[in-house]
């Protein structure tokens, strides 16, 4: 299935035929699709549907197979100019426990090149609400604040495109509605945005796309126009029923 | 290339920032340096072996395998929480992240040696006199090679079930030729013999370092991009 998406400008993400294999394996089956500036496309499915490695390939941590995927018209694999583009949130939070919130996002800033970092780095832990547990170590704090300041760390360079890899993950409802916030902000600066989660609510509270992934294809996708949220659940059950 | 080395930089200093916190690689290395110097002082017979003999041996002994227990650390605090994606999915360059932990291992080594080496000489009373600074040029030179092969290794290494096991057996080959050159010259120098028979061998160590950190830098990138 593929599936475009017309938002009156040069698209920040194309993905065309996209496929990506580990050894025999395909976890990208030709994936097809478009985001533009502003837009947030939520993709669901179930563990191994291969969402996941299409973020990973968007955010350049993976070569795809075959097919082609661009980022702001940069070719992937794009290098640090196409990387610089993309903030990656995970489940994981890629910090180190170490080191406090305040020098993990700095840190961050300093490598994607941010100019006034200590202002950037100071409106990012404020956003997510971290900035008076700044300087304790990360090992310290709870799961919940430990994803905020993964999402800070991810937003300090202001990326105009956000994969963010089921970020719900750990949050309490508290940083729920701060992400679900941040991201909301982030859309209306333009951003584009894909969120993979299993959560359809959340999913769909910030989409304008979406798209249900299984065995490494979209088997089902809606723009925003098209999208029940009511029903969705039973409109993505039938999706992968039908798959 | 500014660019580049700005980045090592920051990497290297983020590296030494958590080892700084922790302590956790330093004071194992210190601690299996000193037992190193202990265990082999009890070990010698004076009459047998003279100290000139026995201390270049020692000292890169202790060298290589307490260099090894940072170099195992270097990517191992990657592996928190997946760090190493966070860093591999910003835009520096591979070259970037490896220069950078080579930069803050070869701080770790060196800071190891600045405890090691006074203790070797105050535990077998080694009259340095005036070869201290070349001694500490050599070592120098021979852990710029060590941790360029190590960090390389280490990175291959921090994803296998065995990183523990792996990066000795992977690194230690490597490390034999910059071993034998580094106890070499410093053989040569301890015996009071002149500086430049110790030559051929401080070029060799040159050489290795010259050819190890092209090498590694390069092939670096084949270890994390799949």
């Amino acid at each position: 299935m593929s599936s475009t998406i017309s938002s009156g400008g040069p698209p920040i993400v194309e993905v065309a035929e996209l496929t990506r294999a580990f050894g025999t394996r395909r976890a990208l089956a030709g994936v097809t699709f478009s985001l533009g500036r502003g837009e947030c496309l939520a993709l669901f499915g179930p563990n191994g549907a291969g969402k996941t490695t299409l973020l990973r390939v968007l955010a350049g941590l993976l070569r795809p197979s075959s097919g082609s995927a661009r980022v702001s018209g940069i070719q992937l694999p794009g290098g640090a100019l196409a990387r610089s583009r993309v903030g990656l949130i995970s489940h994981r939070t890629m910090l180190y426990e170490a080191l406090s919130p305040r020098e993990n996002v700095s840190f961050a800033a300093r490598l994607y090149g941010v100019r006034d970092v200590n202002a950037r780095v100071e409106d990012s832990l404020r956003r997510m609400s971290m900035l008076e547990r700044g300087d304790a170590p990360v090992r310290s704090l709870s799961r919940g604040m430990q994803q905020r300041v993964s999402i800070a760390r991810a937003m300090v360079h202001t990326p105009q495109l956000v994969l963010a890899d089921e970020p719900y993950s750990g949050l309490d409802d508290g940083g729920a509605r701060a992400l679900t916030s941040l991201l909301g902000e982030l859309r209306s600066a333009g951003t584009a945005i894909i969120v993979v989660t299993h959560n359809l609510a959340e999913g769909l509270s910030l989409a304008t796309h979406a798209a249900v992934m299984q065995r490494g294809r979209f088997v089902r996708y809606d723009p925003a126009d098209r999208i029940d949220a009511t029903a969705y659940s039973t409109t993505y059950r039938e999706a992968l029923a039908g798959a | 290339m500014p660019d580049v080395l700005f980045a090592a930089w920051v990497i290297a200093r983020k590296d030494l920032a958590i080892e700084f916190r922790t302590r956790s690689a330093f004071f194992s290395a210190v601690i299996f340096a000193l037992l190193g110097l202990v265990i082999f002082y009890f070990a010698w017979d004076p009459t047998a072996v003279t100290v000139n003999d026995l201390a270049p041996g020692v000292l890169w002994v202790i060298f290589t395998f307490s260099g090894l227990l940072g170099l195992h650390r270097s990517f191992g605090v990657e592996t928190e929480d997946h760090a190493i994606d966070g860093l591999l999915a910003s835009p520096v360059s591979r070259e970037s992240i490896f220069l950078g932990k080579a930069i803050a291992n070869l701080i770790f080594v060196a800071a190891v040696q600045l405890i090691a080496i006074p203790a070797l000489v105050v535990f077998y009373n080694l009259p340095l006199g005036n070869v201290a600074i070349p001694l500490i040029a050599i070592a120098f030179l021979a852990a710029v090679g060590l941790v360029a092969v190590g960090t390389l290794f280490s990175a291959m290494a921090v994803n296998t079930r065995l990183a523990e096991l792996l990066l000795p057996m992977l690194s230690l080959p490597f490390f034999v030729p910059i071993v034998i050159a580094a106890s070499q010259s410093t053989a040569k120098l301890l015996s009071g013999r002149p500086i430049v028979e110790a030559a051929a061998w401080i070029k060799l160590l040159i050489a290795f370092d010259i050819i190890f950190v092209a090498a590694c830098t390069v092939a670096y990138p084949f270890t994390v991009d799949d």
